[in-house]
């Protein structure tokens, strides 16, 4: 699960985090937060699923289940089984 | 009672004067909206009422009076005067929706600079061109898009200031970077407004359109005149209101009413500046007891999605009218508002070029589910045949939308480009670029747009921008940009893609042309889908045949192929 939660706070660091001095951990607000707005959850999402090869279906990526990286980990482990 | 009282008896004679009248504006008179919605409010002895009430991230949260937003604006204005800002200068404001974004709209307007505001999800490409086109020489940001700002700085030899407004001293500014603090900087009780008229430039919003770069769509200070009538009659506006417009005023809703029409009429209004959730909007409503809510369908289909369960938790028992703007408002939005809320949301149809509401469903009016509603008084509005341009009368029968010129908000010009302007007027008509019917009731229905242009949660993407991007990524061949349906969005970004030798059509590589394009133009221009092709289909002259992708996407019949080149 570290391992889960480590890649994905790196994924979202490199590529949605605009202010490098922002920090980020595993239970920052990522949508509610504006961090990752609606349309960018849907490149995490691809990212998720090529990633760890599974598929999120649409009613489990709602903007709760992406609001941060442990509850991403968390989806990702139940899908993933 | 609703202030509009009977639409039908307000058609009746109905005189843009009567808002000139209540505003004390005399025509040929001075006329500044950071005025209006300020030293005025506070002359008519509201100083010290709220105007604005915002929260951040966390619950963190101030509110101000229309005493401070008043000096607010003279300090941020005063400020810019300082640095050599003179009237008609572009001053762009780049930031998220933080109280500076609000008040330095107002500072600039005082001072009779054109207020810019962008996006503050921008990629470095979009806000490249908007500001060359606009040739701005300040933009105010925050540290958290400054990156954005120096990326593309050397290109732009006419930005003299980079304004910060939370700059924290943890690293040293650059090249021609400023730090301005509101909280720091000493009020400014007394400050002379520059004196613009009713054609003084006032607000420069860009808006993108079928081919070509972004256009810059120039409004007046006279805009106020119909955005302070349409706030009081569409959006119900009275004094005792808590309202809530949900738009970003980098795009034209946030700013000619998520400021202009409730301070022009002296309302207090909340803004929220975070991230969507459902839970979070129905708290924020709760604990301002907002009573006039201003939205846009896809927030509103996607509370749908959060369900009704959700909304039993929290007291909204202080909404009493809502609305919606931005893409056509399904009937089934309609219909679960009404169940939900006990009341139905109301929509309104308008653009960034009209500057204020021209179609709308009103306050005491039969709402039709699904309807765009009827033209404002004082609102000449029709549709065209599409080949002779003449007014079609048959109820039911689709043509292009179109207005009578002439309404105060109207825009003025596209900045740097009066050519285009000038081919949005047929016949003396103002050419929307949408279609829809209009029943016998006078009610009009929207169909889709007249161009390809698409419309994403209620956002205008062109899809030559995205093409001409998706060019400068390196595996990229060629590409052909549509739209796709989406149940909360309307509409979507699809990208028909052609790679380079040498590079995979797979998902890895998907997902670094999405990111590219996220960066570069925005999260809105970034395509949901990449389809890879081997080729595009094109017209023998070589033009990319969007028009049958499109069908492709939305199960339409393809029509007419008769220019298709040969396989």
């Amino acid at each position: 699960m570290e391992d889960i939660k480590d890649i994905v706070l790196e994924y979202v660091k490199e590529e949605y985090l605009e202010d490098e001095d922002e920090e980020l951990t595993y239970e920052t607000p990522l949508i509610s937060g504006g961090i990752v707005d609606s349309f960018s959850m849907v490149s995490l999402k691809r990212f998720l699923e090529t990633k760890y090869s599974i598929s999120i279906p649409d009613e489990k990526a709602t903007p709760e289940a992406f609001d941060s990286v442990s509850k991403i980990a968390v989806l990702v482990r139940e899908i993933a089984g | 009672m609703s202030n509009i009282g009977s639409y039908e008896e307000r058609l009746a004679g109905f005189d843009w004067s009567l808002s000139e009248k209540e505003l004390g504006y005399i025509p040929g008179d001075r006329i500044n909206i950071g005025w209006y919605c300020t030293d005025r409010i506070c002359q008519m002895g509201m100083a010290d009422k709220p105007a604005l009430i915002w929260e951040g991230l966390g619950g963190s949260g101030r509110t101000y009076t229309f005493n401070d937003i008043r000096l607010a604006a003279n300090t941020i204005g005063h400020y810019l005067q300082g640095l050599g800002v003179k009237d008609q200068d572009r001053v762009c404001l780049f930031l998220d929706k933080i109280p500076e974004l609000y008040l330095g709209f107002l500072g600039i307007l005082k001072i009779g600079a054109i207020a810019q505001p962008l996006f503050s999800a921008f990629g470095d490409e979009s806000l490249l061109v908007r500001l060359e086109n606009a040739e701005t020489s300040v933009i105010i940001t925050q540290r958290k898009h400054v990156s954005k700002v120096r990326k593309i700085r050397d290109q732009l030899p006419q930005l003299r200031h980079i304004i910060i407004v939370d700059y924290d001293g943890r690293k040293p500014l650059q090249e021609r970077e400023l730090a301005f603090s509101l909280d720091e900087a000493a009020p400014v009780e007394e400050f002379e407004v520059f004196p613009t008229e009713a054609e003084s430039p006032s607000v420069l919003h860009y808006t993108s359109g079928t081919t070509g770069m972004p256009k810059g769509v120039q409004h007046v200070h006279y805009s106020l005149i119909a955005q302070y009538l349409t706030a009081k009659w569409v959006l119900d506006l009275q004094d005792d209101d808590i309202y809530w417009c949900t738009a970003d005023p980098g795009w034209v809703t946030g700013t000619s009413y998520g400021i202009i029409g409730p301070w022009g009429l002296g309302v207090t209004q909340c803004v929220l500046d975070s991230g969507f959730s459902a839970e979070a909007w129905y708290r924020f409503i709760e604990k301002h007891r907002v009573t006039v809510w201003y939205s846009a369908p896809t927030a509103i289909r996607s509370l749908m999605r959060a369900g009704e369960e959700i909304v039993k938790q929290h007291d909204l028992s202080s909404l009493r009218h809502l609305a919606s703007v931005g893409e056509p408002l399904n009937s089934e939005a309609v219909i679960w508002s009404e169940r939900v809320f006990g009341k139905p949301f109301h929509d309104t149809y308008w653009q960034t070029e009209t500057g204020a509401m021209m179609i709308a469903n009103y306050p005491g009016m039969k709402v039709k589910p699904g309807s765009m509603g009827r033209p404002f008084p004082g609102i000449t509005g029709v549709v065209l045949d599409p080949n002779s341009h003449e007014p079609i009368a048959e109820a039911g029968k689709v043509g292009l939308i179109a207005f009578k010129p002439g309404w105060p908000a109207m825009m003025r010009t596209y900045w740097n480009n009066e050519a285009t302007y000038q081919a949005k007027f047929v016949n003396n008509w103002y050419l929307s670029g949408d279609r829809a019917s209009i029943d016998n009731e006078g009610y009009f229905w929207f169909v889709g747009r007249d161009d390809d242009v698409i419309n994403t949660a209620g956002h205008l993407v062109s899809p030559f921008e995205v093409e001409s991007a998706l060019l400068e990524h390196e595996a990229v061949a060629e590409s052909a940009v549509v739209s796709k349906p989406d149940e909360v969005n309307m509409e979507v970004v699809k990208a028909f893609v052609m790679l380079n030798p040498g590079f995979e059509p797979d998902a890895e590589q998907e997902l670094r042309i999405m990111n590219f394009i996220r960066k570069k133009l925005s999260p809105l221009a970034m395509p949901q889908e990449i389809e890879y092709v081997d080729s595009l289909p094109k017209t023998r002259s070589g033009k990319i045949m969007r028009r049958l992708l499109h069908a492709q996407e939305w199960g339409e019949e393809i029509g007419d192929t008769s220019t298709l080149e040969d396989e």
